[in-house]
């Protein structure tokens, strides 16, 4: 991948995108909407930058304006070098962007749409219908390739889609969401992919809803919330920000819970208890003794170590609860030592 | 999924390359052709639109020559007098469906997909618009074709055939771009539909279907000094060579060169303003 330093202004050879004080808001003036509030943001040559945030953060928002879509209403933006505003055309050349929604058509099949944006993004006319025909096959499309896009499902039309964006390999590409709606192979899949396009030297701009996206793809995570980085650093680096392991107590009503926060000194959450601990069996064996010794029986109890979604939790406010709710519904967590127990009732 | 797969295919590069700007009007050419392709495929899949611009011509024809043709007194056999007013509505309100197929387009994630690629993106309106000419000739043959099978008769050279078909085209071109700059601001689709109707509408307040003398003074004024009455004029002088009172056309060039103007003129302002407002939306 040759780099244009002679272009590089204000940003080094090694950043590959760069935001500065980003703001954005929409709407009239009486009824605006504020979306993004100084962001600043560094992605690196080569590396992956994940970008998290709850429903609303302003995620996409960034990322359309990183890919020249839309205008900063202050600060500024570079991809490698070039200012997304006044090097637009430049900057195009560059990068490659899959939204957040789909962007294929309907009446086209599946090989059509991938020829046609083949030709768009000025793939050399030979290397067409090869590249075609390898993204249709690491993609498991193949069968499918004749058919309308109208007639796929939900994920198969993802593929398609995130196929479109893997054609050129450009110098950085931007991925919105791209795993949303994904079945667990797919996902894998797409990770493959991600893994291979980056190691190929392009630097990619991630956004997610998937912590264990981040964590298995990114090198660095920014969180975002109400439209500025709250947090950033490697996955460890933030999980260590929010604190050590835990063993977290689920009680069967608020009274039970409350009695126990009392005799250990703890805050409630609802029915839920956390006590801090190092994960040794001793220590766990003393906060259970110290529990039973109230009487009080919890309904399930788990040692958790920190994961991404309590950094998540823990450093965006707002949508905390509902955000829980879509982050533990299903993917598995690896960094999660659970150790869950149902006590019979 | 092995990297094997993914690698670019050996002897070439998809490495995309910023090139020199001898590169850029190729690029620009391959480009509209290829978004020419896009919107005809797109055209030609579209059963609902493709049923209704080959229905549509035939049930006006019809329903102008044998339900309101008895009634009609222009001076010449009706079906001679309203056949070219049946091709320019029929033209008109195809081209106007282009507003519903820009709109969709702007609506959807499409159009930020083809923002993000080294191209002029505005090439995907002129993909529609070349796909809506070639949609509206293909109906204007049909209409000819079913006026010939019910006696229309025309008069014409070889050379006012083309010229006929000259002003058609024109016209077509113009609707199309006021449909595409419908369709890049419309929010939703019923609003770019509404054009349809108001283009299935204009022609009736022209003299395509009966001579404006007969409209009240208020409503005349506007149906003779409108635009698609002088392309309608046009057309009809060039194929059977009378105007809208059924006398015959001593001289149409004035008629002709205002018919030229207006469509012409039409074009270079919607074309200017859809480019704009496509380049201004999505950016706010
Ligand atoms: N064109 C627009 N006009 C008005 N408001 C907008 C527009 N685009 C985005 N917004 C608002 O900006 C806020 C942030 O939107 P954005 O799409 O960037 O969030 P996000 O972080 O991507 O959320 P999600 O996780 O749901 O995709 C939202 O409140 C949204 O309603
Ligand atoms: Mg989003």
């Amino acid at each position: 991948m040759t780099t244009r330093s002679s272009t590089s202004r204000s940003a080094g050879a090694d950043v590959a995108v760069r935001a500065e004080g980003l703001h954005k808001s929409f709407g009239p003036a009486r009824r605006r909407t504020t979306v993004l509030t100084g962001l600043d943001l560094t992605l690196h040559r080569g590396e992956v930058l994940a970008l998290l945030g709850p429903n609303g953060a302003g995620k996409t928002t960034s990322v359309r304006i990183l890919s020249t879509l839309l205008a900063p209403d202050a600060g500024r933006a570079t991809v490698a070098g070039l200012d997304v505003v006044h090097d637009a055309a430049r900057v195009r050349e560059v990068i490659s962007l899959t939204g957040q929604y789909a962007a294929v058509d309907d009446k086209q099949t599946g090989a059509e749409n991938l020829t046609m944006m083949a030709r768009l993004a000025h793939l050399p006319r030979r290397a067409v219908a090869p590249r075609v025909e390898e993204l249709l096959t690491a993609f498991d499309l193949t069968d499918a390739a004749g058919r309308r896009v109208g007639t796929y499902s939900g994920g198969m039309r993802r593929r398609l889609d995130l196929a479109a964006g893997l054609l050129a390999h450009p110098q950085v590409m931007f991925l919105d969401e791209p795993t949303t709606g994904l079945d667990p192979r797919s996902r894998q899949t797409m990770w493959d992919v991600i893994r291979d396009v980056v190691a190929r030297g392009t630097s990619l701009f991630l956004t997610t809803q998937y912590l264990e996206e981040a964590d298995q793809l990114a090198d660095r995570i920014a969180l975002i919330d109400d439209g500025s980085v709250v947090a950033e650093g490697t996955s460890s680096e933030l999980k260590r920000q929010v604190g050590d392991a835990g063993v977290e107590l689920t009680f069967a009503t608020v009274a039970d819970a409350a009695l126990v926060a009392a005799a250990l000194d703890l805050t409630r959450d609802g029915t839920r208890l956390r006590v801090p601990t190092d994960g040794s069996v001793p220590h766990v064996r003393s906060v259970l003794a110290a529990v039973e010794a109230t009487a009080v029986v919890p309904t399930s109890w788990e040692v958790r170590a920190p994961t991404l979604d309590d950094v998540f939790l823990t450093l965006t406010g707002h949508t905390a609860r509902t955000a829980r709710a879509t982050a533990t519904d299903g993917t598995d967590r690896a960094d999660r030592a659970r150790t869950e127990q149902e006590t019979a009732a | 999924m092995t990297a094997q797969t993914l690698a670019p295919p050996s002897g070439t590069s998809t490495h995309r390359a910023p090139g020199p700007a001898r590169h850029r009007v190729r690029h620009l050419v391959a480009d509209t052709g290829t978004m020419i392709g896009r919107s005809l495929r797109l055209v030609r899949r579209d059963p609902d639109e493709l049923l209704l611009a080959v229905l549509l011509p035939v049930m006006m024809m019809l329903l102008f020559v044998y339900v309101f043709g008895g009634a009609m007194q222009v001076g010449t056999d009706y079906i001679t007098y309203a056949t070219p007013g049946v091709i320019l509505l029929c033209a008109g309100y195809g081209a106007s469906n282009t507003a519903l197929a820009v709109q969709q387009d702007m609506a959807g994630g499409i159009v930020d997909r083809f923002r993000s690629l080294p191209i002029a993106s505005s090439t995907m309106l002129t993909g529609h618009v070349v796909a809506s000419v070639v949609k509206n000739l293909v109906s204007t043959v049909i209409v000819f074709g079913v006026a010939f099978l019910i006696g229309f008769r025309a008069d014409a050279t070889a050379l006012e055939w083309c010229g006929a078909i000259a002003m058609i085209v024109l016209y077509v071109l113009a609707i199309t771009w006021v449909a595409t700059f419908v369709g890049v601001l419309a929010h939703t689709p019923a609003a770019a539909g509404g054009f349809g109707f108001f283009m299935l509408f204009l022609p009736y307040v022209s003299s395509a279907f009966v001579p404006p003398e007969t409209m009240p003074s208020w409503m005349r004024g506007f149906a003779e000094n409108q635009p698609i009455t002088s392309v309608i004029e046009t057309t009809r002088g060039l194929l059977v060579g009378t105007g809208s009172d059924g006398s015959p056309v001593t001289d149409l060039g004035p008629t002709a060169w205002l018919a030229v103007a207006w469509t012409a003129g039409i074009t270079a302002v919607f074309l200017v303003a859809a480019a704009v407002a496509f380049a201004r939306r999505r950016r706010q």
